[in-house]
Order: C-alpha cells, then structure tokens, then sequence
C-alpha cells in the first residue's frame, strides 16, 4: 500500500509539472498533503497510537486542508488564473521531472540507508518531490506559482523525515509544519502585495533591482 | 496435439481480430442510442471487398499496388510472437519484442509509402502527420515494453507474457499498473482512435489514417482493414497478457474465450473513450504522447532499481 | 537564567505591536535592547567558572557567548538609531529622488515589533542546543525581518522582499534536509537519537560518514544562502539596499554572523568525526567565490548601499576562508569587526540619504563639506572595513593572512590579498568621490544624535583593534577552540 501511495506521488509530481492552471497545481498540492500525511499509518514502527492518529490529523488538517484553502484565496484575490509565460514549456518540464526522479534514484543509491525501511523506494520518492518543487520555483515566473514550489519542496523533505524517523521527538516536526505554515502565509501576504502595488503578480516582471541591466530599465 | 495449440490460438486470432472492431462501434451506438451495425459487419465487409476489383491511378507505381500485401504480411508475420493467455506463442527467440515493433512499423512504412505514391498533397499532408505521431507512439511502447522486460526479466514478449505468468506483477504491482494505462494509451495511438485521430472523420484536413486508406480498393481496401483490426488485436494482447489471470489455469477452450474476453474489454472500452471523449488537437498530441512516455519512464525507474 | 535573552525581547515584540503610543514603544525599544546588551556583555567576557548555563535544549557554550554578545550590541546601538530615525519618518510621507513617487511607511507599530522578535529569534538560534530549535530560529529569522524590508511601501522594496523571502526560505529548506541527513547519520547509536549537539558530541558517538558529508553540504549551502555565500548571494544587494538603514544595519551584521553560527555548529560535529580537512576544502571553495564576485561588483557600482551589502558578502567569504585555513580565532574576531563597522557604515549611508535623498553614488558629493561629522564618520568606516590599520578588522585580517601563509600554499594568501586589493580599491575609491568634492546639494542635516551610534561602533571597532584585555581574548579564544582552531 505504501508503493502505492508513493507511485501516486510521483504522478501528482508530473501533473503539477505539466499542468499551467493555478487551480489544478492548488489541487494536486493538497492532494500530494493528503497522500503523504497517511503515509505514518503504513509504516511499521513503536509509535503509541494515540500520538500517531494526532499526527496524521494535523498533516493532514494543515497540509490539505488550510494550506491549499489559504493559496485558493490568495489566488482568488490576485485573480490568476493561468501561467502566462513559464521559462520552460510543459512537456519539457515533464522530462525534467523524469530526469529529476531518475536523479533521485541515482543519488539515493548512493546514500544507502543504515537502518530498515518500509520501502525502498521511499528516499528516492521524497528527493524527487524536492527536486520537483524545486524545478518549479526556478521554472515559473508566476509568485503564486513559487509559492507552490515551495509548498511541494517542503512536503518532499516532511515525507522524508516522517518516513525515515518517525522516532525523533516529534516537537521538531511538528516546529517544522508551524514554520512552513506561517511561511506560506507570510509569502501569501506578500503575492497580496505585490498584486496591489504592481497589479499583476509576474515576477519576470520585476526586475527593477539588477547590477547588469542598463540603469534605463528602472521604469517598472 | 498440445504442441499445436500456439497454432490454433493463432488462429483463433485470425478469425476474431475483426470481430473487435465489430465490438467498438455497437458500444459507439450504444451510447449514441442507436442499433449500430451487426458485430460481424467487418466479415461483411472484407468479404463484399474480396469480390470486387480494383481500379489504380495513372499516377501511383509499384509500391501503391505492393503495399497493402506487404503490410498484411508484416502483421501476420507479428502475430506469430504473441502469445495467448497461458500458452507460449509459435515463435520466439530472445529480443523479439523488438522485431515486433519494427514488423509493426514495417507495416506503417508500406502504408507511408503507398500514400506519397499517389502524388497526391493531402495523403502527403496524411502521411506527415502520420509518420509525426509515430516518433512518439513507438517511442513510448518501446519504453513500456522495456520496463515490462525489466520487471519479468526477459527480452522476449513470450517470455514476459507467458513464461513469467503472474510472476511479473510481484515486484511492484501499482508501477504494472501505470505500465498497463501507458499500454493502452499507446494502443489509442498507434490505431488511430480517439483522442489521438477521429476514425469517423470525413474531412481530409482533420483525416491521419483515413488517408492511407483512401486511395485504396477492392482487394487492397480488404487487406488494410484486416491488417488494422489484426494490428488492433496485437498491440491488445499486451495489456491483455498483463491482466491475464494466470493462476486459473484453464484448459485450452477457456484459456481461448479468457483471451478473447479481455480483447472484448479492451475493445469496449476503446468504443467508450470515443464515444465520450473529444479528438486532441494536432499540437496537443505529442504533449501527451511526451507525458505518457514521462510514465513509462517512471515505471522503468521504478522497476530497474 | 540565559533564556531571558529570548524570552524578554519576544514578550517585548509582541508587547510592541499592541502598544498604542509611539513614546512607550520606542522606549520599551531602547530598554530592552540596553538590557539585553548589558547581560550578554556579562555572560560572555565573565562566564562563572567556565559552567555553560544548560536546560533542556538551551545553552549557551563559549561560541554561543561570543556570538550574542557581538549581536547584542550591535542592537543597542542600531535601537538607539531607530528611536531617533523613527521619529523622523513619523510625520511626513517620503519622497524618492529617483522615482519621484511619494510613498508611506508601514506602521510603525509593526516595525518595532519586529525589530524585538528579531532580537529574540536571533537569541534562540545562539541559545539552540538541538539543530531542529536552530532551524525553527533560522525560519523565525527569515519571516520577522520580511517586514523589516519592507518598511518603505514602495515597489523596489516589495521586490527586494519577494526576492529575500523566496530564496531564503528555498535555503533553509535545504537545511533542513542537512538535519535530516544528520539525524540518519545519528541513528546509529540507536534508534529516536535527538540530534542535539550535547548528545552528538559526547563520548563515543559515531556518526556515519557519508550521511554527515552529504549533511554538511546541505547545510552549507542551505545556511550559506541566508549567510550571503555566493553563489546564493543574489538576494543579499536588494535586501540589504532597500531596507530602511536601521533593518539594512541588523541584517548585515547580526543575521549574516548567525547563519555562520548555525554553519559553524554543523563544523563542530564533523571536526568531531574527523571531517575536517572535507568541510575546510568547502570552506575555501565558497570562501574565495565570494570575495570574488563581491570583488567584480564593488568596482563601477552605482549604489552606495549596495556597495556596502557586496562588502558584506566579501566579509562571509573571508570568515569562511578563515576557517579554512585554520584560524578560528581570526575569523571570530573578523566576524566581531564586521557586525560593528557595517552597522557603523549603515547608520552612516542611513544619515548620508536622509540628507542626500538619494542613493546613488552619483549624486552624493562632497559630504565632509556640508555634513562635517558624517564625512568623517563615512570615510573612516570605509577606510576601516577595508583593512586599515588602527581599526579592528586591520587585526582580525592579519590574522588570517599569516594563517594562510603558514598553511603551505602560497596561492592562497596570494589571492586572498589579491582580492582585497581589488576590493580596497574600489570602495576607497567610492568612498573618497563621495566624501570630497564640490557638494551635490547646498545644505545638510546637521544632526549629530543620529550619528552617534555610528560613532560608537567605529570606536568599538577601534578598540578591538588597538587593545585585547584578558578578558575579551578569553572570550574569543574560548569560541575558537570549540571550532578547533588555534592562532
């Protein structure tokens, strides 16, 4: 069931990395919460049930549930609805999304893991979902668009560290969900921002402060 | 005896291959609301064309008149290597799943060829198009068919759909999965249905395949339509040997109607697609046609680790 | 007892944002900062009986010590500054000579706010025993001084901050992965190891080579981007050009020197795994990338703030090339020399364009003629960050080179005075167009309260550089040798 759950995370993977619409990326990135959320259930370990089930309701109140709800308004607010103009079109960034994976794979073998795991496929899996948020935030011009990027990057390291260590004083990962949840607000905050002073929210566009552009271009 | 068994599961093939089509347009029909056509309307078909003549244009040459028998004999010849259920195939060696694929394509190349014969600017423009999509669909089923190697552990398509039985699901059944869906998007392609061409169309502009066949008649009209509903019927025999349910194994008569059951689905769910689904615009087709070979890729990442 | 330094400013920040009268606020600003100062002077230069003040996952070891220390006055004078710059700002909205667009300040209210729990988020991430609570601190650090840039409601600034929380937070996030190689590389001694420092450290603990490596380079290029490391340098010259001075004054010379803390506590764990000679080689690498492309922008910049933020990105990389080469004491004190002289210079260029009202090099001239006491401050600060002799980074930069001399090949002393060269060049160059001259506008500001903090951190600066008692050497010392170094 675990491989299941992780094949599923690298379709929704691919699907943000080809799909321009703001709304369906808002989507798969609640559903990519959700996924990874459940995954505590599946994998064998001494945590009392109790703290288990309480962590798997926050992941998944906070990563499929506010988060996605907080970007679905932001991006009602801006009023954008599609990537306008990516640095890289969507069959491209599919490829590199595969090559990202194929990175992953190569990388996690490498760093053989000291200690059983559920599933082999488990590094390699969370890599690849860091590298593709990571691909995003480089790829798009769009803000609310890196913000996803972001968002995606940071469920690749949470599923990496709720998978391989689930032991560790949860304090830390649940420190780690506040962070990234008051981070993607305040980026929120400020996409609201940006909107409101620019009236669009394309970060190609901003590009006032260069030390190689010629001094002219300071018009936006 | 028991060693003639390929043999007549082949030709079982060969007498239902254009049932199939038959299959797709009464489900076609079915969500239209109307009667459609009987199942057997291809026989009827192929039979009416057998009894006519041909008539060739001053402009073609040799290769219009080779053409259509030379692709049948490419097919029948790939029909050899695939095996049927829980019984070995007549012919295999290793690395024939190869040779399958460019028999396939030996047969879109007549067919290529055939088209730019007759000097015409739309079976040209056709013919492009064709040749176009085909870059991606035969890079997409030769990536399915090396994840699917890797998971059985053989080069041959006896080897992974027989030999290796319900064997190849065990080392990662949701990635088989993903395997199985590219499988029949390739399947789509490489026929012609919908999304990636409307078999129905009556437009030139808007035609891919039909124009091959537009030129054709008579005899020549019959060994395409056979060749496509037997191409039809290969390239379902590669998820159908996948989902096959080895561990029943039946006898030789239910082995055969198993078989035939899983083409009957594939087939129906074939006429579904269409029936709901709109034809992909022109540009779109190698975008998805990109996706779906990012899976497949995926699906051998994960099964050669 | 040490957790007061986080908890008093976080109470007061959140205080401050509630606070309704300007007065009381600034106030509130200004004791908390003198507060904070006077207890961690204490605490670092007379540290009873060599005890480390331990609870739970605080402490606060000799580097701790040291670090706050510096930040910590730093604060009080950049506070002393901000009452005085706020007071100003309050009344009317600003005018940008170069756009032409008058423009509003955020509240005030938010501002000070900030300013407070950045104290307290940087006073965490000193006092963070466990790498986790040092991260969150990192995250904190980031998010708090967003607003900070953000002050001048205009549309460079909002750039410079999407830019600043973009890629800072993609950094951190790589960091965190750098923790969570090391906790795989910790689990060897036994499933659910916290990764604290104390626990890491202790007595026979091995940790797994490959994952520690892996780990450190996460983490130095994760922490290196909020540390100003080039290549991950790209949002330093905005960040640092479009704060207000105050903020401009704080980043530079307390958060950079945090992003190295956290580095530098990553070091300690590798040093104890014997990876040393691995980590220094990275070191160099970042080290000189640095100083050279601050090097290539310094010359022909157009903008003296950010001349200033290049300078700070020279100033990692020669931290960074002081570890590398051995001298942990010199790049401690190097790191002290910064933090005072860059606010020094901030609190300069903050005055220079309240008076100038603008920020281009261009058109500031002939500064000692109309602001007497700015001018001096200006070209003494310049003078001094570039190496001169009294000041303190002449010492601290000494220091280094003789490390780098006695460290074997002599490429690398070659271009670590190559580049300084380079870079002392360009900015006295700047720095004297500026300061001399017929004056670009008729009068100045002749405030002398607002320049005084500048006056104090040159004069720390100064201080540093001419005496060393006992007390202060024992302090640096005592932070050097936890990283391993000698000199």
């Amino acid at each position: 069931m675990l491989d299941v759950i992780l094949m599923l995370l690298v379709l929704f993977n691919l699907f943000s990395l080809g799909s321009t619409r703001i709304s369906a990326s808002i989507r798969v990135v609640a559903y990519q919460g959700a996924a990874i959320g459940v995954v505590p259930l599946f994998l064998p370990g001494k945590i009392p049930g109790g703290i288990l089930v309480t962590i798997v309701l926050v992941t998944l109140l906070v990563k499929a549930g506010i988060l996605p709800w907080f970007l679905r308004y932001a991006q009602k607010r801006v009023n954008v609805r599609r990537e306008e103009k990516p640095f890289v079109g969507a069959s491209a960034s599919i490829l590199s999304g595969v090559a990202a994976l194929g990175t992953a794979f190569f990388i996690s073998s490498r760093l053989p893991i000291p200690f059983a795991v559920a599933s082999p496929f488990i590094v390699p899996v969370a890599l690849s979902v860091s590298l593709t948020g990571f691909f995003i935030i480089i790829s798009r011009a769009e803000a609310l668009s890196q913000v996803i990027g972001y968002l995606i990057l940071e469920n690749g390291i949470y599923l990496f560290g709720i998978a391989l260590l689930l032991e560790q004083p949860l304090l830390v990962e649940l420190g780690m969900l506040l962070d990234v949840f008051v981070g993607i607000f305040v980026m929120g905050i400020t996409v609201f921002h940006i909107s409101r002073e620019f009236e669009h929210t394309d970060t190609s566009r901003l590009s006032g402060l260069a030390d190689w552009l010629p001094e002219v271009k300071r018009s936006e | 005896m028991k060693n003639l068994y390929p043999l007549f599961n082949v030709i079982i093939a060969l007498a239902a291959a254009p049932l199939m089509f038959g299959v797709i347009n009464r489900i076609k029909a079915f969500f239209a609301g109307r009667k459609g056509p009987p199942l057997l309307q291809l026989y009827f078909d192929i039979g009416k064309l057998l009894r006519k003549g041909a008539v060739y244009s001053r402009t073609t040459g040799i290769f219009f008149r080779l053409a259509p028998s030379a692709g049948l004999i490419a097919v029948l010849t790939a029909l050899l290597f695939i095996p049927c259920g829980a019984y070995p195939a007549v012919l295999f060696f290793p690395g024939d799943m190869v040779l399958v694929v460019y028999l396939l394509g030996a047969q879109r190349f007549c067919m290529l060829l055939a088209a730019l014969d007759t000097g015409s600017s739309f079976e040209g423009m056709g013919a492009g198009r064709d040749a176009h999509f085909s870059v991606f669909s035969e890079t997409v089923l030769f990536l399915c068919l090396a994840a699917m190697s890797a998971a059985s552990g053989s080069v041959s398509l006896n080897g992974m759909l027989f030999t290796a039985g319900g064997r190849i699901w065990q080392v990662s059944p949701p990635v088989l999965v993903v395997v199985v869906f590219v499988l029949y998007i390739v399947l789509l392609a490489e026929n012609y249905r919908v999304p990636f061409d409307d078999p129905n169309t009556h437009l030139e502009l808007t035609m891919i395949h039909e124009v091959m066949a537009l030129d054709h008649g008579g005899p020549d009209l019959a060994m395409l339509e056979y060749a496509a509903a037997l191409k039809f019927w290969i390239l379902a025999s590669l998820p159908a040997g996948l989902l096959f349910p080895h561990g029943m194994k039946p006898d030789f008569f239910g082995n055969a109607a198993l078989f035939l059951g899983l083409i009957a689905l594939t087939a129906a769910l074939t006429g579904a697609l269409e029936s709901c689904a709109a034809r992909l615009r022109l540009v779109k087709v190698p975008q998805m046609l990109t996706a779906a070979a990012a899976l497949s890729v995926v699906a051998l990442i994960f099964l050669a680790k | 007892m040490a957790i007061l330094l986080f908890l008093v400013p976080f109470a007061a920040g959140l205080a401050a944002f509630v606070i309704k009268s300007d007065r009381l606020r600034r106030r509130l600003l200004f004791s908390v900062a003198c507060a904070h100062a006077v207890f961690s002077l204490y605490l670092c230069l007379f540290p009873s009986g060599g005890e480390d003040y331990r609870w739970l996952w605080f402490g606060l070891d000799a580097l701790g010590r040291y670090f706050t220390a510096v930040f910590s006055l730093l604060f009080l004078c950049a506070s002393f500054y901000a009452v005085i710059y706020l007071k100003e700002e309050k009344s009317r909205p600003r005018e940008k000579k170069e756009e032409g667009l008058l423009f509003n300040n955020a509240p005030e209210a938010a501002f000070t706010g900030c300013l407070l729990v950045f104290l307290a988020s940087m006073s965490l991430l000193a006092l963070s025993r466990h790498f986790g609570l040092i991260w969150i601190a990192m995250e904190a650090t980031t998010l708090v001084s967003a607003p900070l840039i953000y002050f001048h409601r205009q549309r460079s600034s909002l750039e410079a901050t999407w830019k600043y929380l973009l890629i800072c937070s993609v950094g951190i996030a790589l960091a965190l992965f750098g923790n969570l190689f090391l906790a795989v590389s910790a689990s060897g001694q036994g499933p659910g190891t916290e990764i604290s420092i104390d626990r890491l450290l202790g007595p026979g603990v091995r940790l797994d080579p490959l994952w520690l490596k892996a780990g450190f380079i996460f983490v130095l290029v994760g922490y290196g981007t909020k540390m100003g490391l080039a290549p991950m340098h790209t949002w330093l010259p905005d960040a640092h050009s479009e704060a207000p001075s105050v903020a401009s004054a704080l980043l530079s010379g307390a958060l950079l020197n945090c992003a190295f803390l956290a580095i530098l506590r990553f070091y300690q764990l590798c040093l104890a795994n014997g990876l040393g000679p691995f980590c220094r080689e990275l070191f160099l690498i970042f080290g000189i990338l640095s100083m050279a492309v601050a090097a290539v922008f310094i010359i022909g910049q157009s903008d003296y703030k950010r001349l200033l933020a290049y300078s700070s990105v020279e100033h990692m990389g020669i931290l960074c090339f002081a570890v590398a080469v051995g001298t942990a004491y010199g790049s401690m004190l190097q790191a002290a020399n910064h933090s005072f002289l860059k606010g020094a210079l901030f609190i300069c260029a903050g005055n220079i364009l309240a008076g100038f009202r603008s920020k281009k090099i261009a058109d500031v001239r002939g500064i000692a003629h109309i602001m007497p006491w700015a001018g001096v401050l200006w070209f003494a600060g310049i003078l001094a960050i570039c190496g001169m002799p009294p000041f303190g980074a002449f010492l601290s930069e000494w220091i280094i080179l003789k490390a780098a001399f006695s460290s074997g090949n002599l490429w690398l002393p070659a271009v670590y005075l190559f580049l300084l060269g380079v870079i002392f060049i360009g900015m006295t160059g700047t720095g004297i167009r500026m300061t001399f001259g017929v004056p670009s506008i008729p009068e100045g500001k002749k405030s002398f309260l607002s320049l005084l903090p500048a006056l104090l951190l040159l004069l720390l600066s100064l201080f540093l550089g001419i005496y060393m008692p006992a007390a202060l050497d024992g302090a640096v010392s005592g932070a050097a040798a936890l990283l391993g170094g000698q000199g």
